[in-house]
């Protein structure tokens, strides 16, 4: 039986894996590289690299650490962040990139993913989706990456999710704009809302704070994945003591 | 020498690396004669079982392949080509294997089938290789006399099949960490 996926996030800046609180006051954390290999070493199941400064800037930078780290380890990885088109998409994925991760070019222009889809295949193609809870409903977000520049797209999570399945969209990013970087855990109620409409893999963002959380939106909100950042980087739990307990509570990893 | 043939695939700068790792000097080629002098081939397959055959027609590659007696190692897609049929885009494939490449139609599973899953081995070469291995497909072969390892999703399909020196897996073992160069070293033991 597949396994549930454990997904360490690293957010790369000018080559360098970065923190910081809502994209300002970046703090260099490490070497994208050296991080990518303990996370591997541990057994994390996949990696999401999250191009930050193509994102928010619209520019593009050079993505070499990618071939980079293609070379060093062996466990797929995606690439988030400034691809807006197929040329940039081709150019990360034949640098060894498994999957490439689309968010606001998808919502600007929804045509890409089907063009991705049929260039590259399904499963070569995550839609990133900030979803923020505004007491009344599930709404969609673009471009979250700067406070400036966010803005709401007009559009329903729900629906959207529905739309980039139908346009070949392989596997979906949930980021729950609420939880993000507050550490409370994931947000359950929307990710099995989003579940019962999801087909295609569907990846729990945002809220991650202790293991617990990992447990219960596995067995909650069945998503197939768990993608969680400053809970890795600052050591709070390793992947392998995170995947001991997820085992011992009959939650299928890959140890 | 190790042929990786160039079909178009984006997974065979994953396939390069992993075989330098495992230091094996191969080229990466879509030359017919430096292809048939090669002492194994191997053919890695991302995307659709078209572009790989339209790819492998337009260097006029299928009798090379199909002609050749040494090990051929096909992944994921380059494994789907060596059966009669896919129902991808109903692309008549290379007819090594019989039977037909099907998509996946259980409404209880997310597809594409992607993450870890476990493979069990029933081959004595390749015994010792069970375990994990990373997945990322919508298709799948059925099980038949060529299986030699098997996955389970909702049913049991093939992970791996040989027939002769055809040699396919329906995972990545680029991408599949230890397990995956433990599977790529029983491979060259072939050689």
């Amino acid at each position: 039986m597949l396994t549930k996926r454990i997904i360490p996030c690293l957010d790369v800046k000018n080559g360098k894996v970065v923190k910081g609180v809502q994209f300002k006051n970046h703090k260099i954390i490490g070497d994208p590289i050296k991080l990518a290999s303990k996370y591997s070493e541990e057994n994390a199941d996949e990696l999401v690299f999250y191009d930050v400064y193509s994102s928010v800037e619209s520019k593009s930078v050079s993505l070499s650490w990618v071939n980079e780290i293609a070379q060093n380890i062996n466990i797929p990885f995606c690439v988030a962040g400034g691809i807006k088109n197929i040329k940039k998409a081709k150019e990360v994925l034949h640098m060894g990139a498994d999957k490439v991760s689309i968010n606001t070019p998808a919502v600007e222009n929804p045509k890409l993913i089907s063009e991705l889809a049929k260039t590259f295949g399904s499963q070569c193609v995550v839609i990133g989706i900030d979803s923020y809870f505004d007491q009344t409903n599930y709404i969609v977000y673009a471009k979250t990456g700067s406070a400036k520049a966010r803005y709401e797209v007009g559009k329903n999570t729900l629906d959207w999710v529905k739309e980039v399945q139908d346009r070949g969209a392989g596997e979906i990013v949930l980021n729950c704009i609420n939880r993000d970087g507050v550490k409370e855990g994931y947000d359950i109620d929307q990710l099995t809302m989003i579940r019962e409409v999801c087909k295609v893999p569907l990846i729990a963002s945002g809220g991650a704070g202790k293991k617990e959380h990992f447990k219960k939106v596995f067995e909650n909100s069945n998503v197939d994945g768990a993608l969680a950042a400053s809970i890795f980087h600052d050591n709070d739990i390793s992947i392998s003591e995170l995947k001991s307990y997820l085992k011992d509570q009959k939650i299928k990893v890959r140890k | 020498m190790i042929a990786v043939i160039d079909c178009g695939g984006a997974n065979l700068r994953s396939v390069s690396y992993a075989l330098e790792c495992l230091n094996v000097k191969y080229q990466i080629s879509i030359n017919k004669k430096q292809i048939k002098n090669s002492n194994a081939i191997i053919i890695p397959g991302v995307g659709a079982a078209k572009n790989v055959m339209n790819n492998l027609n337009k260097y006029d590659l299928i009798n090379t392949i199909k002609e050749y007696k040494k090990p051929v190692l096909g992944i994921c897609v380059g494994m789907q080509i060596f059966y009669d049929f896919s129902e991808e885009e109903n692309e008549k494939c290379l007819g090594l294997i019989p039977g037909k490449i099907k998509r996946f139609r259980n409404n209880n599973l997310t597809i594409p089938h992607m993450g870890w899953n476990k493979v069990i081995f029933n081959d004595d070469s390749f015994n010792e290789c069970n375990g994990f291995y990373y997945f990322a497909n919508s298709y799948y072969a059925d099980v038949n006399k060529y299986t030699f390892g098997k996955y389970t999703y909702g049913s049991t399909f093939s992970a791996f099949v040989r027939k002769d020196n055809f040699f396919g897996v329906q995972f990545h073992p680029e991408k599949s960490s230890k397990n995956g160069s433990k599977f790529l070293m029983q491979f060259l033991k072939q050689l």
